[in-house]
């Protein structure tokens, strides 16, 4: 059993990591139907598919803890309770865009589900290690679509550049801790997302440089989960709508 | 490339192999792809398959839409799984399409040509969220039948392709059905919405088994090859017999004064079906023609960079490997 104190920090801990999920399932369903090749239209429904189970099962970790209801806190949350990251808010993009997003998130999960896997609170520990599975595929398809647009054409070297110019500097947020974070990692509940920084930005530059790309230095790094960026009232307020649209409504 | 044996009419022994071809199909023996054929035997499986799988690629639009708006985690992941399973099912068609000798790269310039057809269904807008569940009951109810009938066929790969496509379309018919049940006895606004988009389907819905038996040209000739082994008009029958207890029983208006059930031949009996208005669509000028296939061709337009992205990504590491 969790102690009371820890509480409190954990759901707010899984929220944000749902949050992340939630929001990038958004963005990778708007390309359903219209992904460059039909393969790829299977292989984004999938992803899509694969991040909302994670919300799915965070959030019932969630419930677990306080009985909140993981639908409600979908669809009936405001913009600003959401403590998703700016990385995956961001809209779509282009196809580099969407592959640069996904990897430098793909790269992200790995490492923290491997410690987190290794949680002192089995429920989470769990869980992290089922999603972990489903991440390295995805980490697999992310890494090789950067890795043949760097190395494609003059165009699609320059478009994912690009796309890497604006995405980097948020990824920094990914690292940033929640409040109550301290104790949880002190407990041994969550992993130290600060220590995963540095291997990560090791491992990821390593692959951008191979494959041709230089990650941007500088940029803008928000200060905490608290930020946003304009886009999310609409991406969610599209989202909403139409659970919203019912109140009355007792089931969907 | 599996060398083809196609027939034609002038060929000298055109009318032995023919006769050795339809006695194979009689017995029910399935034609497979290096296995001698008439030409318009293959001409139809193109014709029929390559408009299947462009059914199944456009199909994903008008659900697609709906992807972001879902309204539960539930069935949001339930939704994302289906036009998945039809981008899956897309795939299929176009390999066992390509198995006689036509490549996807034509195929897919026919349809953004506008020289092929798909689905007329998925020229009509899904302007709720009800019409998700409507699609699923009944678009893919429809869908079923014709494609349990085609699983029989006497083409090898398409009847192989049909018997997995229909696996996973029974759980499309079954999502349908358990939303469309659910709103029926929902709130108001949620059985307003479904008797709504129940209106605006049906008659859609019945028009794609196609014209009746009268008005089908190709028929007599797909039934003796095995091509399609059940007329449209039967499809159209098993459909309703099996649909119309069922949504009359949900508490469902079907907005046809005139349906009726026969008690001597045990059929649900409809009444006269708005053929101008399918004419109309199948020629063209249905609400959606034109954005479905601007929409399949912006994708494929931005798409280009990518896929030679991929061809000079592809071509540098063979090269490296030859090294």
């Amino acid at each position: 059993m969790l102690e009371a104190y820890l509480k409190d920090a954990l759901v707010a801990r899984l929220t944000a990591w749902a949050d992340d999920e939630v929001v990038l399932a958004q963005r990778l369903s708007e390309w359903v139907g219209h992904a460059p090749i039909l393969e790829e239209d299977i292989a984004i429904a999938n992803l899509a598919q694969d991040e909302l189970g994670h919300a799915k099962l965070w959030l019932e970790l969630r419930q677990e803890l306080d009985g909140s209801d993981p639908d409600r806190l979908v669809y009936f949350r405001d913009p600003l309770e959401f403590q998703n990251a700016i990385l995956v808010e961001l809209p779509k993009g282009d196809w580099a865009f969407t592959m640069v997003r996904q990897y430098l998130f793909d790269a992200y999960e790995n490492l923290r589900l491997k410690e987190a896997a290794k949680s002192a609170y089995p429920p989470l520990a769990e869980a992290a290690s089922c999603i972990l599975k489903e991440e390295r595929f995805h980490l697999k398809h992310s890494s090789l679509w950067v890795e043949r647009l760097g190395q494609g054409t003059e165009e699609s070297h320059r478009r994912t550049q690009e796309a890497l110019e604006t995405l980097f500097p948020y990824v920094h947020q990914l690292f940033q801790p929640l409040p109550g974070d301290e104790a949880l990692v002190e407990a041994g509940v969550v992993p130290d997302l600060k220590a995963l920084e540095a291997p990560y930005l090791e491992e990821v530059t390593a692959h951008l440089v191979r494959s041709g790309l230089r990650p941007p230095e500088g940029g803008y790094v928000p200060k905490s989960r608290r930020e946003h960026t304009e886009y999310l009232w609409s991406l969610l307020a599209e989202m909403q709508s139409v659970a919203r649209w019912d109140p009355e409504a007792k089931a969907w | 490339m599996m060398q083809l044996r196609i027939g034609y009419p002038e060929d000298r022994d055109y009318g032995e192999r023919l006769e050795e071809f339809e006695a194979r199909i009689a017995r029910g023996e399935k034609i497979e792809p290096g296995d001698w054929m008439p030409a318009e035997y293959r001409r139809q499986l193109i014709r029929m398959i390559s408009q299947h799988a462009h059914s199944e690629w456009v199909g994903m639009l008008p659900e697609g839409a709906w992807i972001t708006r879902a309204p539960s985690l539930r069935r949001k992941l339930i939704l994302l799984a289906k036009v998945q399973d039809e981008a899956g099912h897309g795939q299929y068609l176009y390999h066992a399409a390509e198995t006689l000798g036509i490549t996807r790269e034509e195929m897919v310039e026919a349809l953004l040509s506008g020289k092929a057809k798909y689905s007329n269904i998925f020229n009509y807008p899904t302007l709720t969220w009800a019409d998700v569940g409507i699609i699923g009951w009944l678009v893919d109810g429809m869908a079923i039948k014709n494609q349990t009938m085609l699983a029989q066929c006497s083409y090898g790969p398409y009847s192989r392709a049909m018997v997995r496509i229909c696996a996973e379309e029974t759980f499309h018919h079954k999502q349908g059905k358990e939303a469309v049940l659910l709103y029926a006895k929902g709130s108001k606004k949620q059985r307003q919405m479904v008797q709504d988009a129940l209106n605006r389907w049906w008659w859609p819905t019945l028009m794609m088994a196609g014209p009746h038996d009268t008005d089908s040209p190709h028929t007599p000739l797909l039934l003796r090859w095995g091509i399609k082994t059940k007329t449209n008009d039967q499809v159209r029958q098993e459909f309703l017999n099996e649909h119309v207890p069922e949504l009359l029983d949900a508490g469902l208006t079907i907005p046809d004064p005139d349906l009726r059930y026969d008690e001597k031949t045990g059929n649900w009996i409809h009444g006269p079906i708005p053929w101008d208005d399918f004419w109309k669509v199948i020629n063209g000028e249905g609400p959606m023609n034109r954005h479905r296939l601007a929409a399949r061709r912006k994708a494929h337009e931005e798409g280009r960079w990518v896929r030679e992205a991929l061809e000079a990504y592809g071509k540098r590491h063979l090269a490296q490997a030859a090294d």
